[in-house]
C-alpha cells in the first residue's frame, strides 16, 4: 500500500513537472509546479518526515512560488489570454492531478490511523531533526547559511543605489 | 484503569462519531462568529465615529448579517468575458478553505473523560502544529493572487501583486516571532504550548500563569502587527485599498463570490486572533489560578480572548489611516524583520544563560 502510494505520488510529481515545463503561459506553469510541490510534500510525509513536509509547503509552495507569481505579474510576462469556449478543457490536467493528490491524501490518512497522534519510531520528531541538523550536521548547515549570506551581499551589491554623478 | 486517549485503533466507531461532531461544532461556531463579526464591526466602528451603525433590521440591527447574506445571494453573478474562468471561479474558495482548515489545530479545552477514554478538545493535535498553521496561512495568498490575475483587470492585478509582495514580507517576520516562542516551549504542538502556559509565572508567582505574553512581549506585539498585515486588515489593507484600487483583487467579483471574500477576511481574523490567544495568551486557560475562574470551561476563555483581540482589530480599523505602500514595505523589511531577528537572538542568549 505504502509502496503503491509512493509510486502514484511519483507519477503525479513527474506529470506535474512535465506540464510545468511545457506550458507557454508562465502563470499556468507556476500552478502546475505548486501541484508538484504538494506531491513532494506528501512523499516526505510518507517517508516519515512530517516536519520536512510542512517546510516543503511553507517554503516552496507558500513563499517561493508566490514570489515567482509576483515577478511574473510585475514584469507583465503573463500573456493576456482570451478565453475560448468554456475553458475547462485546458484545466483538465490540473484538475486530474489535484484530484489524484486528494485521493492520495485520503489513502494516507486511512493507511496510518496514528497520523494525528504523536507516535515515536517511524515518525521523525521535530526535536530529533533539530538535534541532527545543529549537532551532527552543524558544519554543513553553517556552510549553507554562509553561502546564502554571500548571495544576499552579492544581490545588495548589484542592486545598491549608485552614488550621484556615477553612470551605469 | 487510567483512561487512554481515544484513537482510530481502540474504538473506531466512537472516534469517527466524535470527530465528525467536533468538526461540525467548530465549523458552525466559526461561521457564526464570521456572520456576527460583520455586524459587530459595523456597530463598533459606528459607535466610535458617533454613529449608531445598523439599527433597522431586528433589534439594534441584529438580523443585518442574514439580510446581507440574502441580498448577496440573490444578486446577479457576473463573470467578466475577458476573465480566465476556472481560476476566477476557484479563487474565492482558495482563500476561504485555508482559513477554515487552520482552525483544526486550535485546542479549546482540557481532555474530557467519556466512557473510559480521554477525548481531546481539539480536532487534531499535530506534532508540527504551528508549522501547519504557517503552511496554510501561506497558501491563502494564492486565492488573492489568482483572483487578481484571472479577473483580467488592471485594478485587480495591482491588488494581487501588492498582496503577494506584502504577504511574503510579513510572513517572514511572523515566522521569526513564533520561533522565539518555540525556543521557550521546546515543542511545536499547540496542545503542549497551552499546557506549558498554565504553569506558574517564571516558576515563582503561583497566582499568575506563565503566559508567553509576559516573557515575550516584543514577540506578541510583532505577531499582532504581522498578523494584521497578513490578513490584509486596516491599516495594512493595501491589496483592496478602496481609495486607489476601487476594490483591489475583488473588484470584478459579485454576488456570493464576493461574499466568500468577505467571509474569508473575517475567518482569517478569527484564525489570527485564535493563534495569538493560543501562543501568547494561554489559549483556553483561565487568566488567574483561582478556583472560581478555572471552573469556567476552557472554550469560554478561548472565545473571550478571541473576541477581545477581534475588538482590538476593529478598534485599529476605526483609528488608523491606511499606510502608504512604500511605508508598508519599509516597515516590514527594515523595522519588523530586524526586531524579530533580535528577539530570537536575545531569547536564545537568555535561554542559554538560565540553563
Amino acid at each position: 500500500m505504502t509502496t503503491a502510494l509512493f509510486y502514484i505520488l511519483g507519477i503525479i510529481l513527474l506529470a506535474a513537472t512535465l506540464m510545468c515545463i511545457t506550458r507557454r503561459n508562465p502563470v499556468h506553469a507556476v500552478i502546475y509546479l505548486v501541484a508538484g510541490f504538494f506531491a513532494l510534500a506528501l512523499m516526505f510525509y510518507l517517508l516519515g518526515a512530517p516536519l520536512v513536509a510542512a517546510w516543503e509547503v511553507i517554503v516552496y509552495a507558500g513563499a517561493i512560488m508566490v514570489l515567482f507569481l509576483f515577478i511574473i505579474m510585475m514584469l507583465g510576462l503573463a500573456p493576456q489570454e482570451v478565453p475560448e469556449g468554456p475553458g475547462w478543457q485546458r484545466w483538465l490536467p490540473l484538475a486530474l492531478l489535484s484530484a489524484s493528490l486528494m485521493a492520495c491524501t485520503l489513502l494516507l490518512i486511512l493507511e496510518d490511523p496514528a497520523a494525528g497522534q504523536k507516535v515515536g519510531g517511524f515518525y521523525l520528531a521535530p526535536q530529533a531533526l533539530g538535534e541532527a541538523l545543529f549537532g551532527r550536521y552543524a558544519m554543513a548547515v553553517e556552510m549553507v547559511s554562509f553561502q546564502l549570506l554571500f548571495a544576499t551581499i552579492g544581490a545588495y551589491l548589484l542592486g545598491r543605489p549608485l552614488p550621484k554623478g556615477e553612470d551605469q | 484503569m487510567t483512561p487512554e486517549m481515544l484513537s482510530l485503533s481502540n474504538s473506531p466507531g466512537l472516534f469517527v462519531g466524535i470527530m465528525l461532531l467536533k468538526l461540525l461544532v467548530v465549523f458552525s461556531v466559526t461561521m457564526l462568529i464570521v456572520a456576527y463579526a460583520t455586524w459587530c464591526e459595523r456597530k463598533v466602528i459606528g459607535h466610535m465615529q458617533t454613529r449608531l451603525g445598523p439599527m433597522r433590521t431586528g433589534w439594534h440591527g441584529l438580523l443585518q448579517p442574514i439580510a446581507d447574506g440574502l441580498k448577496l445571494f440573490f444578486k446577479e453573478d457576473i463573470i467578466p468575458t475577458e476573465a480566465t474562468r476556472v481560476p476566477f471561479l476557484l479563487a474565492p474558495m482558495m482563500i476561504l478553505v485555508p482559513a477554515l482548515i487552520t482552525v483544526a489545530v486550535i485546542p479549546f479545552g482540557p481532555d474530557l473523560k467519556l466512557g473510559g477514554f480521554l477525548i481531546p478538545q481539539q480536532i487534531t493535535d499535530l506534532n508540527v502544529g504551528v508549522l501547519y498553521i504557517l503552511a496554510f496561512a501561506g497558501l491563502g495568498i494564492y486565492g488573492i493572487v489568482l483572483a487578481g490575475w484571472s479577473s483580467n483587470s488592471k485594478y485587480s492585478l495591482l491588488g494581487g501583486v501588492r498582496a503577494s509582495a506584502q504577504m511574503i514580507s510579513y510572513e517572514l517576520s511572523a515566522g521569526l516571532t513564533i520561533i522565539a516562542v518555540f525556543m521557550l516551549s521546546e515543542t511545536l504542538s499547540l496542545r503542549e504550548i497551552v499546557a506549558l502556559q498554565q504553569q506558574d509565572l517564571w516558576g515563582v508567582c503561583s497566582f499568575v500563569p506563565n503566559w508567553y505574553v509576559f516573557t515575550q512581549p516584543l514577540a506578541f506585539g510583532l505577531f499582532v502587527i504581522t498578523g494584521l498585515a497578513e490578513i490584509n486588515r486596516t491599516p495594512f489593507d493595501m491589496p483592496e485599498a478602496e481609495s486607489e484600487l476601487v476594490s483591489g483583487f475583488c473588484t470584478e467579483y459579485s454576488s456570493m463570490k464576493y461574499a466568500l471574500f468577505f467571509m474569508a477576511e473575517y475567518a482569517n481574523m478569527i484564525v489570527i486572533a485564535a493563534i495569538t490567544a493560543t501562543l501568547f495568551l494561554g489559549g483556553w486557560s483561565a487568566p488567574f489560578n483561582i478556583a472560581i475562574l478555572t471552573m469556567i470551561p476552557g472554550f469560554v476563555w478561548l472565545l473571550l480572548k478571541i473576541f477581545a483581540l477581534m475588538f482590538f482589530f476593529m478598534w485599529l480599523r476605526a483609528t488608523f489611516p491606511r499606510v502608504r505602500y512604500d511605508q508598508l514595505m519599509r516597515m516590514g523589511w527594515k523595522v519588523l524583520l530586524p526586531l524579530a531577528l533580535a528577539n530570537v537572538v536575545i531569547t536564545g542568549l537568555v535561554v542559554v544563560i538560565l540553563q
